[in-house]
């Protein structure tokens, strides 16, 4: 049935896309992850009133972040050419699309780190100093611990802005399940692969979203 | 032990400059539990930060155990710091963390072996009453235990003096003297000195030895709070020992009583300390030849010894009245005529 349903769909294409999706999408998370709280913490600590105050780096970090949210995905990729090829020697495959995945991702999960460090109690940040808390101690165990459901519930929403950018990745050859469907499918005019393709993706974001509601449910103590 | 010379605090704003705490001067002995009241926005607590500069002051010094606080570095004033517990209003817990783990933190800070973290933390859990509870999460327990969680994770480093910002504030009266009798034991078993900021005049006279009244960033009166109770000198220490017992200070009722007749006078006794138990009105009657008719009265208990008041009208000859107020004064009890009620 399912050959009759689906007779351009060929099972190999799917599953190797389906990888390359997963693997574009887990590394560029990792990445988020760390340049984001990185971004996060700058602009959190760089506040008026907070531990690193600092007009000039706030200003600065602040900036660099909303430009790079405000550029559409699909523009940073092509803006981005320049720096892909000298970083990562190509810029056609997964690996290529990793670069401007990141950094497309990372200052809008800075944004939401940011939130998440504003939520954590100030009176506990406080407690932390009168315990004669260093910086790092705090961020390490009071902001990033304190923080964590935030945090991870914010990085399940990045994820998932994720998928859907390595899709868009894929229509100037990054590989994976949108290169599929737009290549295979749409270029050839066979629907069934444009459609299995959305099935996969969705699939895929449902995981995700699974995974990282537990994960976040699962450390709130509150 | 704690000795705090003018210290003060100005915020500036755009329009004006306000000085949350103006020119406070206090010596604290070691030992003691030390008050300081105020209604909210009184400075309070703004003060109690300056002492381990959670705010840092805009001039005086803070002088613990003869270390200067206000003219250490940052580094050596962390270290300061872990001498110096603090507990809050509303508690501030980690609520990712243990009551085990909470208690534990300073010791991590301290950089305490976790080995050594253990006993610590275990003996800390015993004291404050929680046995059996190491393993719940903040969100677990009554706002009691969470206060008991601050009190132990404050004392975790062997501290010298511990902070409290409205400690009892955010209890209910019940949890609140259970609170303050813990801080009472530990005072006593551990010989810590305790300063307590409060709105509530009821926890300086359960657990306070001296006090110090707090208005618009200065200190208007400070004694003991013995002394403070029976004769307020300030207003906002008058207010605040009526909070404490408003029908005693409602004078109004009284008014009846008070004529121009000389052989009818109102007083109002102060007995303190141990005059407080004694059976003084027998002792005048058995004495004089004259009536007492009581009005109203109260006894309250402090750390340093029941007070009490009592309202009594005594009718007899003038003469009498006379003889028998001298006779209570000598007597040792404090003795007020009450002509106009104010």
């Amino acid at each position: 049935m399912l050959r009759e349903w689906f007779p351009n769909v060929n099972m190999e294409d799917m599953w190797t896309a389906t990888y390359e999706t997963l693997y574009m999408t887990i590394i560029s998370v990792i990445g988020t992850l760390i340049l984001g709280i990185i971004l996060g913490l700058l602009l959190f600590l760089t506040e008026k009133n907070n531990l690193w105050q600092n007009r000039f780096l706030n200003s600065i970090t602040a900036a660099v972040v909303n430009i790079f949210r405000a550029i559409p995905f699909i523009i940073l990729i092509l803006l981005l050419f320049p720096f892909t090829d000298f970083l990562m020697g190509t810029i056609r495959g997964p690996n290529a699309a990793l670069p401007a995945l990141i950094i497309g991702a990372a200052p809008f999960y800075a944004r939401l780190v940011e939130i998440a460090f504003k939520e954590v109690d100030k009176g506990v940040i406080e407690a932390a100093k009168s315990m004669g808390a260093k910086t790092h101690t705090i961020i390490f165990k009071v902001l990033l611990p304190e923080s964590m459901p935030a945090l991870i519930s914010g990085l399940t929403v990045t994820a998932i802005a994720l998928i859907s950018y390595t899709a868009m990745a894929g229509v100037i050859g990054a590989g994976g399940l949108g290169d599929l469907a737009y290549m295979k499918g749409f270029q050839r005019r066979d629907n069934d692969v444009v459609f299995a393709c959305t099935v996969f993706i969705v699939v895929i974001v449902f995981i995700f979203q699974f995974i990282g509601d537990a994960l976040s449910r699962k450390l709130d103590k509150r | 032990m704690i000795s705090i010379k003018g210290l003060s605090k100005l915020y500036k704003t755009k329009h004006q400059d306000v000085k949350a705490v103006d020119n406070v001067s206090l010596d604290i002995k070691k030992g003691e539990i030390y008050g300081v009241i105020g209604y909210s926005g009184a400075g309070k607590s703004t003060f109690i930060r300056l002492i381990n500069r959670l705010e840092e002051p805009s001039n005086g010094e803070v002088l613990i155990n003869d270390t200067n606080i206000t003219g250490l570095s940052v580094g050596k004033l962390r270290k300061e710091r872990q001498k110096i517990g603090m507990i809050f209003q509303h508690f501030n817990l980690l609520w990712s963390r243990t009551v085990y783990d909470n208690i534990a933190f300073p010791l991590e800070i301290a950089g305490v072996p976790s080995r050594e973290r253990r006993d610590t933390v275990l003996e800390l859990i015993e004291l404050v009453g929680l046995k059996g509870r190491e393993q719940a999460y903040p969100s677990q327990l009554s706002g009691g235990q969470k206060q008991r969680v601050g009190i132990a994770r404050a004392l975790a480093n062997d501290p010298d003096v511990l902070l409290c910002d409205e400690a009892t504030s955010a209890l209910d009266p019940e949890t609140t003297d259970d609170i303050l009798d813990l801080l009472v034991s530990i005072n006593e078993k551990l010989n810590l000195t305790i300063i307590m900021i409060t709105h509530e005049m009821h926890v300086i006279q359960k657990i306070c030895h001296r006090v110090a009244v707090m208005d618009q960033g200065k200190v208007v009166e400070h004694g003991d709070v013995l002394d403070v109770f029976v004769k307020p000198q300030s207003k906002t220490a008058k207010r605040f020992v009526q909070q404490l017992s408003p029908l005693e200070h409602k004078q109004d009722t009284l008014h009846r009583f008070i004529t121009k007749d000389e052989n009818s006078e109102v007083v109002k006794l102060h007995f303190i300390g141990n005059d407080a138990k004694r059976a003084l009105i027998t002792d005048v009657i058995k004495r004089f030849d004259i009536e007492v008719n009581i009005l109203q009265g109260s006894i309250s208990p402090t750390q340093e010894g029941a007070y009490g008041t009592l309202y009594v009208e005594l009718k007899g000859a003038a003469n009498t009245i006379q003889e028998t107020t001298q006779y209570i004064r000598t007597s040792g009890v404090e003795v007020e005529v009450i002509r106009d009620v104010t």
